[in-house]
């Protein structure tokens, strides 16, 4: 399996432009172009048992954002969790150690985000806002210490959330901001984590989302906007947190996710008809872990708790590993979004995160499930079983288990 | 005292530097003499809740920085609403949809996509705002509006038929149709064959049709849906492989 060692020849991949080439397809064919060469080259000086994972670069890479960025990075200054969770993250995916300098200084700097009047602003004094809370809380998360989880001010923080609240059940990003399903992720997502998930919080959420649902099956960022990779995460995570999956159509929505893998470039589009981007990987790969369990959930309900085979995922694992790891994967350290761009944090993050998809297949657990619900975690817990070479780690089920265990048993 | 940067005067006021606390991670090497002065006055301008002209302006220029900053764009909203500014100058805000909705501008929003799609037919924003026209507009779409629709995304299929943007917009303007059902695209399907036009979206909607047939009852289709799904995850459709296995699966 994978882009070489399919059964249909690399040259009969290329996308037919029906002798009817516009703009888009151009541009296609041109990034396919590309990613083949990529792939052509590499081929030709190694064997495919020889992809690596440079584990040691992007570690440097990494290391040297954490503690110096250049001027230029001053359009991340409202987005300082970001910045913090796509690094932290990418560390504990390659499974280097959060070392106690870290910690210390990573709760201090969070610390300083928080807002009296609840969650987490960009900056130091910068109004609260839904996408960096959910980063800031993914950042204590990933410290994983009694420390880094006891500077969230819950009681503030779920009187800032229902604020961000519409009558419709949608959210805005921050308060005089705009209606977004971000909003609404980024908002169930912290809240999940933090144990503040009420049917006050999530009333009428999800009839939002299920509007936001296109008839192509993708998710949009409000009712009416085009389908998008980032939307469609958000809104299925969101769903599933709140336990209401099945109120969309999941196999279209399976379908427009399926629709997504490049042929060529083995990696993921955001919409139909734009370019493979590395983030994607994440955005559109992590779509299937959660389809795969809602598939087998339903199934399971027909057929009287007769378990489906799970043996397989339902995208094209091999892959998009390769076009991560051949394709999107800087020899400097760090991860693009396509050949001919120049790294950085956000695409190393869900490059990473990506293929820690493609690597671990998360398993669904009926019983564990439902021991959770009954417990009040609306979390996905299950269990994983990896498989490949070159794996980096899954911890998330760790560190989601670690911040929910404490949050939920008291403290 | 302010450098030059800064226009006004703010003489008045003690600029309030960041407060990151010791050795955060992530610092950025601001550009010291503008970004964070200009950061610093704004702090001390916040502080005050001071919605002035010259706050306007020092809004203007961190912008100009870093246009994500969503704490200047919220403040310069209270400032503008305070100063009671003409806000067309800041309708870049606004979304298309939300003035097609206002200013009830549905008729001339399809010409306008037409032409998108004339310039490129595999422009998916513009196949997503045509659905959008038709089906969020006060008037609900007549049958017959819905026909044409289809028809129309059959033409754009034949132009370019691995084209997978009017292929969904076909399928999607059919489910929401009373009349039409999914086989009404079975003629288009074969009509492509026979002209030995390979698409595996046409292959896909074949999969739609005798998975539809198949549900009511039809072995036949049932079992020309298993073939089709075979054909896509062993040859044309590779890369989706295992999605057809699933397809084929739910079809058994």
């Amino acid at each position: 399996m994978g882009i070489f060692n399919g059964p249909c020849p690399f040259d009969e991949r290329f996308t037919k432009n029906d002798g009817y080439p516009t703009k888009s397809s151009t541009i296609q064919t041109s990034t396919e172009r590309a990613v083949y060469n990529k792939f052509k080259e590499f081929e030709n000086a190694n064997s495919l048992k020889q992809v690596k994972l440079y584990r040691d670069i992007h570690f440097e890479y990494i290391r040297g954002g954490l503690d110096h960025l250049h001027k230029y990075f001053v359009v991340l200054d409202a987005s300082k969790p970001w910045l913090c969770y796509w690094m932290l993250h990418s560390l504990d995916l390659l499974g280097n150690e959060i070392t106690p300098d870290i910690i210390k200084r990573g709760i201090s700097t969070i610390s300083k985000l928080q807002n009296v009047t609840g969650g987490f602003g960009g900056g130091p004094g910068q109004i609260s806002h839904a996408a960096v809370t959910y980063a800031a809380v993914n950042v204590l998360a990933t410290i994983g210490t009694k420390e880094a989880y006891d500077i969230i001010d819950r009681e503030n923080l779920y009187k800032w959330f229902l604020k961000l609240k519409k009558p419709d059940g949608s959210f805005i990003m921050h308060e005089g901001g705009e209606v977004d399903v971000r909003g609404a992720y980024c908002c169930l997502s912290a809240a999940a984590l933090t144990n503040l998930i009420t049917p006050e919080l999530t009333a009428g959420t999800s009839e939002w989302i299920k509007r936001s649902q296109n008839y192509d099956g993708g998710i949009g960022g409000e009712p009416g906007i085009e389908s998008h990779g980032g939307y469609a995460f958000c809104g299925l995570a969101a769903m599933e947190i709140m336990g209401k999956s099945e109120e969309l159509d999941i196999s279209l929505l399976l379908r427009w996710a399926s629709s997504l893998q490049m042929q060529v470039e083995g990696g993921f589009q955001g919409r139909p008809n734009k370019l493979v981007d590395g983030c994607y990987s994440f955005w559109v790969g992590a779509l299937f872990p959660l389809l795969e369990v809602i598939i087998s959930r339903q199934y399971e309900k027909k057929h009287e708790n007769k378990e489906r085979d799970l043996a397989q995922s339902l995208f094209d694992r091999e892959s998009l590993q390769e076009y991560i790891l051949i394709a999107s994967q800087s020899p400097k350290g760090g991860f693009i979004d396509r050949p001919g761009s120049s790294p950085d944090y956000y695409h190393t993050c869900y490059c990473l995160s990506g293929l820690s998809t493609s690597q671990n297949h998360v398993v669904y657990d009926v019983k564990k499930h439902k021991e959770d619900l009954n417990a009040g975690m609306r979390s996905l817990l299950w269990f994983e079983d990896t498989e490949d070479i070159n794996v980096v780690g899954d911890s998330d089920n760790l560190l989601v288990h670690k911040i929910i265990k404490y949050f939920y048993e008291g403290n | 005292m302010a450098s030059y940067y800064l226009e006004a005067n703010w003489d008045d006021l003690v600029p309030i530097p960041q407060d990151d606390g010791p050795e955060p991670l992530t610092p950025i090497s601001y550009d010291k003499e503008c970004y964070s002065e200009a950061m610093s006055y704004f702090r001390a301008v916040a502080l005050k809740d001071e919605r002035s002209e010259r706050a306007l302006s020092l809004t203007e220029k961190i912008i100009k920085h870093n246009p994500a900053h969503y704490t200047i764009w919220h403040y310069r909203q209270q400032i503008l609403f305070s100063l009671e500014k003409d806000l067309y100058n800041e309708l870049d805000f606004i979304t298309d949809q939300w003035i097609i909705k206002t200013y009830n501008l549905w008729d001339k929003e399809l010409a306008f996509i037409d032409k998108l799609l004339d310039d490129d037919v595999r422009n998916n924003s513009a196949w997503n705002q045509r659905y959008f026209v038709i089906f969020f507009n006060p008037n609900e779409p007549t049958e017959e509006l819905l026909a044409q629709e289809v028809q129309y995304g059959i033409n754009k299929i034949l132009l370019a038929p691995n084209n997978i943007s009017p292929w969904n917009y076909v399928k999607g303007i059919i489910a929401k149709s009373k009349e039409q059902d999914i086989s009404v695209l079975e003629g288009l399907c074969k009509e492509l064959e026979k002209q030995n036009i390979i698409s595996y979206h046409a292959l896909g909607c074949l999969v739609d049709i005798y998975e539809s047939r198949a549900k009511r009852g039809s072995i036949e289709d049932k079992n020309l849906g298993i073939k089709t799904c075979e054909l896509l995850a062993e040859k044309r459709d590779n890369i989706r492989q295992k999605y057809w296995e699933y397809r084929k699966q739910v079809l058994t």
